[in-house]
């Protein structure tokens, strides 16, 4: 039930704002932020219920939706689900709580971002391959909304494009997931079923099929190089909570998938590939981060940074899906490198993009030149940004090295080449944070930064919380480690 | 001859043949309580074709008109989408003093559509599809002072004898071939073999005259036009009941074709043409019924992946009915707005309706999603089962390509609802009345129903099969 409670409990927040006309924006804000904040306690009280020693799928609910078709309501989470989706629910509750300019439409506006919030937990907790999808595609409508409406620049192309782009990315797993559902008999969307039976193994070209659709839709969500066009454009004119959710907690769904299905259900054709969706993760790697330091806008140069992490991710996951290596512990430790790698990426980019937000709020501009010297003047505001950015480059200390050692450990001991070019990656990441902080806050204050005012309460609070999330995963990994190890043990095989 | 057999097509005709003689006596105040009467007449068909939902399959008439529950749920749909637009007429209607015997001529080209899919004799089948053609091309140049109207009744009269024609050449065609025109008597003599090449152009004539009706490619033209210039309800009717019954008369007719024949391929390419085209051609219009129109050209040629495969795969049929009656919510619900909307039909019209209308552009707006395929709105599921059907039948490549198509849509339909929700307004909304917001309402509900009760609805899907 408290899967269901998590996810529902948004939705039925959003209903109660397009239902109140009266509410004003304050409390509509209030509104929004406890019923996400009730949604990530349910959360909270789903990882304590968690046993690290139990089956791999726990919370299970079940309820029939659409048996004809073999579909079924089903929820129920794994660590690495329930890791990330606490910690995208933690995100919408930055988001939200967030101070943005709502257009005078505040209750449409924390009313999509709650929509948004229920669909997106949905695509982790869901164990029904449709109901996945389902939740998968809704995201992309809330989505479009929140940056058509309340974007700036040019939002209603951005929103469009991005619409476009990832739907197609969608359609592709929509093919792919009718086609891992007609090889079984009975014909079934459910995940455990296909996880444990593995219908694809030994077919060959069908499965070589499944996959590549499976991967290409996966890959444009992630995204991967090169089919990551439509993220920087979306960030740039996407509000700053908006763009907080997409790097944080979309982006997620692209990994989170290449888990759930092909990495779970196609373990031997995944096995056949993975040294190619580790070279293509490798690229996105190398390409992400130097693409990012040819950037001069803000926003634009933190959304490479995304490409660049999801890379990793992609990585981890690659190494842990090589079954003809037997270094077991190599692989586990790549697959929790490549979750808590989600996980710290979302808790910083996310933290990230809530910072641009508020540099958009006071100049209304991105470009990294405009900036300078804010250091003496914005005090709070260069610490919290030197604090996330640090983590974003991999400082040891902070949750990104906790995920980057564990990745790259594992990538040395199966592809060894892979890691050793993969480590320039965080080189050139190191290389661009720091000229992005020499850039913003160094130097001399420009004339027109002169009435640069302070972060407020409310977003200093915002950010102390998600900066402790990722100093508290940077110093004491294991609680996190815990849950997410109980399930990589069972998903590579070692138990 | 079991005259009960007919009861639904019965009640339609008396139906029509009254709301004749009453619009001819009734004073012109009193013009629109034939609609009530249409209505009352719809509902008695409906109520008589529900009841010969628990028969078995069967054939009556000598063989020549099924009572299968395909059949019967063509019945259903098409009744339902006849309700809808006879509901959305009489606001529309209002300013035309002598309109009574347009209801008449609905329930003739429902009749028409109701013999198309139900006929299971080739004659039978041009008959229905004869009736249903003459009956609505006054409908679409009803309005006989709107140029468009005109343009666009000529042009749906002109395909449509041109097309019906060559129909009637393929079913003369394969009478002479067989020997007889009943549907059974057809399959036993063609599994023996014959003439291929005669056959084959028997076939040919005989799919693209059917594909008229369909509006599916290359008889599909007329659909644009009249969704443009006819009045809004009858584009509403014609845009969703004659594609239901072509495309199940198609599904009757190729499923008697042997294995030798090239027609799945034929129709797969058919089909590819069909959706490609319609998207590629809704995607320049700034005219939001045009737009309706050409997405639907394109919606018949996802229906149309479902006929390809409906000799190889046993759910192909109900997966079918499934497509056409999600995109008959779907469709139904948005021309509603539209008629609400007094027609209002340039897209520049459309800017920042959200803010003054929310209700309406609301349900426009759940109508284009599952127009799409968005989840978990029932047009999804008629995607789904499409898509399932054409892989599992071996065709995963139209799958592809229907895919494609899909997200070709997504650009449009998108574009309409970004204007309702991202622009400013401008000017005031001008509404119909009563009735037809009353029609809006009940398209929204039944699309609302449907997405939620998408459970029973396959249930009942299932049970749906051919006679013979």
């Amino acid at each position: 039930m408290i899967l269901t409670v998590a996810w529902i409990v948004p939705l039925v927040g959003a209903v109660a704002l397009a239902a109140f006309p009266r509410w004003s924006e304050a409390r509509a804000r209030q509104w929004a932020a406890a019923v996400a904040a009730l949604s990530l306690l349910a959360l909270v009280v789903a990882w304590v219920g968690f046993d690290p020693a139990g089956p791999l799928f726990q919370h299970v609910d079940e309820l029939r939706w659409v048996p004809s078709i073999g579909v079924a309501y089903r929820v129920g989470v794994d660590g690495i689900a329930l890791a990330v989706a606490t910690m995208s629910a933690l995100v919408f509750v930055a988001a939200i709580v967030y101070p943005v300019n709502t257009l005078g439409q505040p209750r449409q506006y924390y009313a999509w971002m709650l929509f948004l919030q229920s669909v997106s937990l949905g695509v982790f907790l869901a164990l029904d391959m449709l109901l996945f999808y389902v939740f998968f595609d809704l995201t992309l409508v809330g989505m479009f909304f929140l940056i058509g409406r309340w974007g700036h620049g040019t939002p209603q192309v951005s929103a469009l494009k991005f619409f476009l782009y990832t739907f197609a990315g969608s359609l592709l797993l929509l093919l792919a997931i009718i086609g891992l559902y007609l090889s079984i008999e009975p014909h079934s969307f459910d995940m455990r079923v296909l996880i444990e039976r593995q219908p694809l193994a030994g077919t060959g070209l069908y499965a070589g099929l499944v996959f590549l659709a499976l991967m290409l839709g996966f890959a444009i969500k992630t995204p991967l190089v090169p089919l990551h066009t439509w993220l920087p454009q979306a960030h740039v004119d996407a509000p700053g909570p908006a763009s907080a959710i997409l790097a944080g907690v979309l982006l997620k769904m692209g990994t989170y998938g290449m888990i759930r299905l092909p990495f779970a259900m196609m373990q031997e054709t995944f096995a056949e590939y993975s040294l190619v969706v580790g070279i293509v993760a490798l690229v996105a790697i190398l390409y992400g981060a130097l693409v990012a330091l040819g950037q001069s806008n803000l926003k634009r140069r933190i959304a490479y940074t995304s490409i660049n992490h999801m890379g990793y991710t992609v990585l981890g996951i690659a190494v842990a899906a090589a079954m003809f290596s037997d270094n077991l512990a190599a692989r586990q430790m790549a697959l929790t490198g490549a979750t808590v790698e989600m996980v710290a990426h979302g808790l910083i980019t996310g933290a990230l993009f809530l910072i641009c937000g508020s540099f958009w709020q006071r100049t209304g501009e991105y470009e990294l030149d405009h900036y300078g010297g804010l250091a003496h003047q914005a005090p709070l505001l260069t610490g919290f940004t030197v604090l996330a950015a640090f983590a974003s480059l991999g400082m040891p200390g902070l949750a990104g090295f906790v995920a980057e050692f564990q990745v790259f450990a594992g990538t040395f001991a199966v592809y060894p080449w892979l890691a050793v070019l993969g480590v320039l990656g965080i080189l050139i990441t190191a290389a661009l944070f720091l000229d992005m902080l020499r850039r913003l806050f160094f130097g001399r204050l420009p004339l027109h930064l002169g009435q640069f005012a302070e972060l407020k309460r409310a977003e200093w609070g915002v950010l102390g919380v998600l900066s402790l999330g990722i100093l508290v995963i940077g110093v004491y990994p294991r609680f996190l480690l815990t849950l997410i190890e109980a399930s990589s043990v069972l998903l590579v095989g070692g138990r | 001859m079991p005259i009960g057999d007919l009861l639904p097509e019965i009640v339609l005709l008396v139906g029509a043949v009254i709301i004749v003689l009453f619009a001819s006596f009734a004073p012109q105040e009193r013009q629109a309580w034939a609609a009530g009467l249409a209505l009352v007449a719809l509902a008695l068909a409906a109520g008589f074709s529900l009841l010969q939902w628990r028969e078995p399959p069967a054939l009556t008439f000598s063989g020549v008109w099924a009572l299968d529950t395909a059949a019967v749920a063509t019945k259903l749909l098409v009744l339902l989408a006849g309700a809808v637009a006879v509901l959305l007429s009489p606001d529309w209607m209002r300013s035309d003093r002598r309109h009574g015997e347009y209801y008449a001529l609905c329930l003739f080209t429902l009749l028409g559509v109701i013999m198309m899919a139900s006929a299971h004799d080739s004659m039978e089948l041009v008959v229905g599809i004869l009736l249903s053609s003459t009956a609505s091309y006054p409908l679409v140049a009803y309005h006989r002072s709107f140029k468009p109207a005109l343009e666009a009744g000529m042009k749906y009269f002109l395909i449509g004898a041109l097309i019906n024609s060559l129909l009637v050449v393929g079913v003369v065609l394969l009478f002479g071939l067989v020997g007889d025109t009943d549907y059974t008597r057809t399959a036993q003599v063609l599994a023996t073999g014959g003439d291929p090449l005669a056959l084959s152009v028997a076939v040919a004539c005989i799919v693209l005259g059917l594909t008229f009706k369909l509006a599916a490619f290359p008889g599909h033209a007329w659909m644009p036009d009249v969704a443009q210039g006819a009045p809004a309800p009858v584009a509403a009717l014609l845009t969703v009941a004659s594609k239901i019954g072509a495309a199940v008369a198609l599904a009757r007719f190729v499923s008697l074709l042997p294995e030798s024949q090239l027609w799945p391929v034929i129709v797969a390419l058919i089909a590819v043409v069909t959706m490609t085209l319609g998207n590629l051609a809704a995607l320049q219009q700034t005219d939001v019924r045009r737009l309706l129109g050409w997405s639907s050209v394109s919606q018949s040629g996802y229906a149309l992946m479902a006929v390809v495969v409906i000799g190889r795969e046993p759910q192909a049929l109900p997966a079918l009915l499934a497509f056409l009656a999600a995109y008959a919510l779907g469709n139904l619900a948005a021309f509603a707005v539209v008629t609400h909307l007094r027609g209002r039909t340039a897209l520049a019209d459309y800017h920042g309706l959200g803010r003054t209308q929310p209700v309406v552009t609301a349900v426009l707006i759940l109508a284009l999603l599952s127009l799409v395929g968005i989840p978990p709105l029932v047009g999804f599921f008629g995607k789904f089962l499409l898509f399932k059907v054409t892989i599992a039948g071996g065709y995963g490549w139209l799958a592809v390509v229907a895919a494609i198509n899909t997200v070709l849509s997504l650009f449009y339909y998108l574009r309409v609802i970004a204007v309702t929700m991202f622009k400013s307004k401008d000017g005031e909304v001008h509404v119909l009345g009563s009735w037809s917001w009353l029609a809006l309402l009940v398209s929204a509900v039944l699309l609302l129903a449907a997405s939620l009760g998408v459970e029973a609805g396959l249930a009942l899907m299932e049970a749906i099969r051919f006679a013979g």
